[in-house]
């Protein structure tokens, strides 16, 4: 951590990390015995065409990432009768719907390979409602945020970020409904269980990868607050969520296969109850997912500058 | 020295109109991509060029470690534009500043304080927010505390705060910020006047401790108190740079300060509470003239007009003067004994109070004008900068300062009474002998 004393030698002049020590400083130096620095610690000028990522800037707030997802898990269930509870209900009720509706329908039943339908749906809806939580939640965050975006500075990718993040812990309780539901109905956890924090990594960087470029296409074009639900709404029938993925057609099930939460979703399953895992699947889910969290980093950057000036 | 802060040729551009102002929706955009000729063919008339902006416009200035700079102008001049670009929240069109320290801006008090959160845990989600390290907040959390006078609320939603409270928090936490440039906007116009010194304090020494302040705000006594040096803007263009005392006079000799006549047409929104609301304040001579320079040897009159919108309430105008050192020179209340601790009924009332000739020093004035009640003691309303006027002396030797042209200190300049005794020697020659005589 960078403090007064070390300040003299900190210094990064090269642009692309240009403006990224955060003002954290101990004791403030006194006048006679400050030493600047040779070179400036911020440079302010118009950026040129390309972008860099500033990821020591990052970095350096990452403290501040902590706070904001601190506060965005406080402040959620705050003044709420049901408080955190509201973390288990929505899974757990819609699960208890598929169950209801979609369970007997077309021999879906005997499609999951021997996996009670309520587990399976289940194991299915903890990626896909962190998903689409940490998304719209994430997507409406720099524009929720438009007090602090002009008024103070600090990486702006923190404000989605933090979104994403805050939906971690929501999953995390979600989770635990899991376990019991396991314990119910007799289903052992296999070692492939494993495999769970590199899946949950992987929904991690798809949700922030949406996230992140709809929140920075949000404050440009408020319609996204609009189509986003409905894209969501979409997307969860286009995801094996209420049916496995054997249960369309070979013919058609390529396509399936091009959405890359079909990857993670079979994958959580997979782990969860021991059952091979569609490699090509997720290798198609891991790599739309960083190519799009390189896009949209480099895409939030680009519209970065103007965010205080249009938000 | 070598300057800390180095801006040089800094610009910044605003579009305005329809577009780029506000937010676009994604149809416009189609169909603008649609209409992109007749757009580009458009541009070319210098069309568009009418519908930008220039907020700052090639600014230069150099700041040295240690220097408080005051940075005024008119509402519109491009002081929080340029505050904003030094602290990177906006981007300049063009230009640079380079910053050899680490910088804290502080645009508004509270940024990013939640309502539902305790004052404790505001502590440390503004901290960060601010760019304080987690360690850093600990180690300061319980000086915050005592500095906001706060202790026993800390674990209290700060929704329940009141708005005193709330601006003390808020501004205690920033005060506790420690970077070598702290840029500051405009927030020492809220809290009460106690408290406000006690965060003009703690700037000033901030400033002692060879911290670079760069200060935005309408206080025009704050800023001279505080700064050496102040940069007026207009225009985005800097007007003047130079000692406080200078510019600031230039600022208010210019007439794009303050004025010599201040209305309120709105009485919502006039400075007031639910008893009584400021109308206006005037500054005028004696056959009733409205002027912002008066000659030294007349007297002025100051007017308050107030409408009082209930009754039952025993008010006092009084005035308070600051000259443009932010020095001040004297407060003055209503002494009409006709409304001596008599309730006042509803209405509307205008109270002179009359500043007698040869009293005054010269230089600027500015005026404050409050309407109190006197038990308890509750200010209704008390605006700061309500007016301000230019006391010019005469050189006719007519005046106090009689025939030196030079510049003369003092608050006041009172024409006193002068009496002479003397008593003439009969033998002046004598005197002169015995003084040689001892030699």
């Amino acid at each position: 951590m960078t403090n007064a004393s070390d300040l003299p030698s900190v210094h990064q002049n090269n642009d692309a990390d240009a403006g990224s020590t955060p003002p954290k400083a101990d004791e403030a130096l006194p006048g006679e015995s400050m030493v600047l620095p040779e070179e400036p610690i911020v440079t302010i000028e118009a950026s040129k065409s390309w972008v860099s990522l500033q990821l020591r800037d990052l970095w350096n707030y990452r403290e501040l990432l902590y706070f904001l997802t601190w506060r965005d898990v406080k402040v959620r269930y705050k003044q709420t009768a049901l408080g955190v509870a509201w973390a288990i209900i929505q899974p757990l009720f819609t699960m208890l719907i598929f169950t209801l509706f979609f369970c007997k329908l077309a021999g879906i039943e005997a499609q999951t390979g021997g996996i009670p339908y309520p587990i399976f749906a289940y194991a299915g809806l903890l990626p896909w409602m962190f998903f689409s939580n940490a998304v719209t939640s994430s997507g409406n965050s720099l524009v929720g945020s438009a007090h602090l975006i002009t008024k103070v500075y600090f990486p702006r990718m923190m404000i989605p970020g933090s979104a994403v993040a805050a939906g971690l812990i929501d999953f995390a309780i979600a989770f635990v409904i899991l376990v019991f539901l396991m314990f119910y109905y007799g289903v052992a956890p296999a070692w492939t269980a494993l495999m769970l924090p590199v899946l949950v990594m992987l929904t991690v960087v798809l949700a922030l990868g949406m996230g992140m470029w709809l929140s920075a296409l949000n404050v440009k074009y408020r319609d996204v607050r609009f189509a986003l639900p409905f894209l969501l709404q979409l997307w969860m029938f286009v995801s094996p969520l209420i049916y496995p993925s054997s249960f369309v057609p070979e013919k058609y099930r390529w396509l399936l296969m091009l959405n890359p939460l079909t990857g993670i979703i079979e994958g959580y399953r997979s782990s969860l109850f021991g059952k091979p895992f569609n490699w090509t699947a997720l290798g198609v889910s891991t790599l739309i997912g960083l190519l799009l969290l390189i896009y949209s980093s480099y895409s939030f950057k680009r519209m970065e500058r103007s965010f205080a000036d249009i938000v | 020295m070598k300057p800390i802060v180095r801006v040089e040729n800094l610009s910044k551009e605003y579009h305005l109109g329809e577009r780029g102002a506000a937010y676009g929706s994604l149809r416009e955009t189609i169909t603008d991509a649609v209409r992109a000729p007749l757009k580009s063919l458009r541009r070319s008339n210098g069309n568009a060029k009418s519908n930008t902006i220039w907020a700052l416009r090639d600014v230069s200035f150099d700041v040295l470690p240690g220097e408080i700079v005051g940075i005024i102008g008119r509402n519109g001049a491009g002081k929080s534009t340029l505050l904003k670009v030094l602290s990177r929240i906006t981007e300049p069109t063009s230009g640079r500043a380079e910053l050899y320290g680490r910088i804290a801006s502080l645009l508004e008090v509270g940024t990013g304080f939640h309502p539902e959160l305790t004052g404790r845990e505001n502590i440390f989600l503004n901290g960060a927010i601010l760019g304080m390290a987690r360690a850093e907040i600990e180690r300061k959390f319980d000086e915050i505390v005592a500095f906001a006078e706060i202790e026993k609320f800390i674990d209290t939603p700060v929704k329940r705060y009141s708005s005193g409270m709330y601006v003390r928090l808020a501004f205690a936490v920033a005060a506790h910020l420690n970077p070598e440039i702290l840029v500051v906007d405009e927030v020492l116009a809220v809290g009460d006047a106690q408290f406000q010194k006690k965060c003009l304090d703690k700037m000033q020494s901030a400033g002692e401790q060879g911290r670079t302040v760069l200060f935005v705000s309408h206080n025009m006594p704050a800023v001279t108190r505080l700064c050496e040096r102040t940069i007026l803007l207009e225009e985005g263009r800097i007007l003047a740079d130079g000692p406080s005392r200078e510019v600031v006079g230039t600022y208010l000799r210019s007439g794009l300060g303050t004025t010599a006549l201040r209305e309120w047409r709105d009485l919502e929104k006039a400075p007031g509470d639910d008893v009584v609301r400021l109308r206006s304040v005037r500054v005028h001579t004696e056959d009733g003239r409205t002027t912002d320079a008066v000659d030294i040897r007349c007297p002025v009159g100051i007017d308050i007009e107030f409408e009082v919108l209930r009754s039952g309430w025993v008010l006092v105008p009084n005035y308070h003067f600051v000259n443009e050192e932010g020095l001040y020179a004297f407060v003055a209340s209503d002494k009409d004994p006709e409304w001596r601790r008599r309730p006042r009924p509803i209405g509307s009332y205008v109270t002179t109070a009359w500043i007698p000739g040869n009293f005054l020093s010269e230089g600027t004035l500015i005026v404050g004008a409050a309407v109190t009640t006197m038990d308890p003691v509750l200010t209704h309303f008390f605006e700061r900068d309500a007016v301000a006027f230019q006391v010019i002396d005469s050189l006719d030797g007519d005046s106090a300062r009689g025939d030196y042209g030079g510049p003369i200190p003092g608050v006041v300049r009172p024409m006193l009474g002068w009496t002479t005794q003397f008593e003439p020697r009969a033998f002046e020659a004598d005197a002169t002998h015995d003084g040689e005589t001892t030699e």
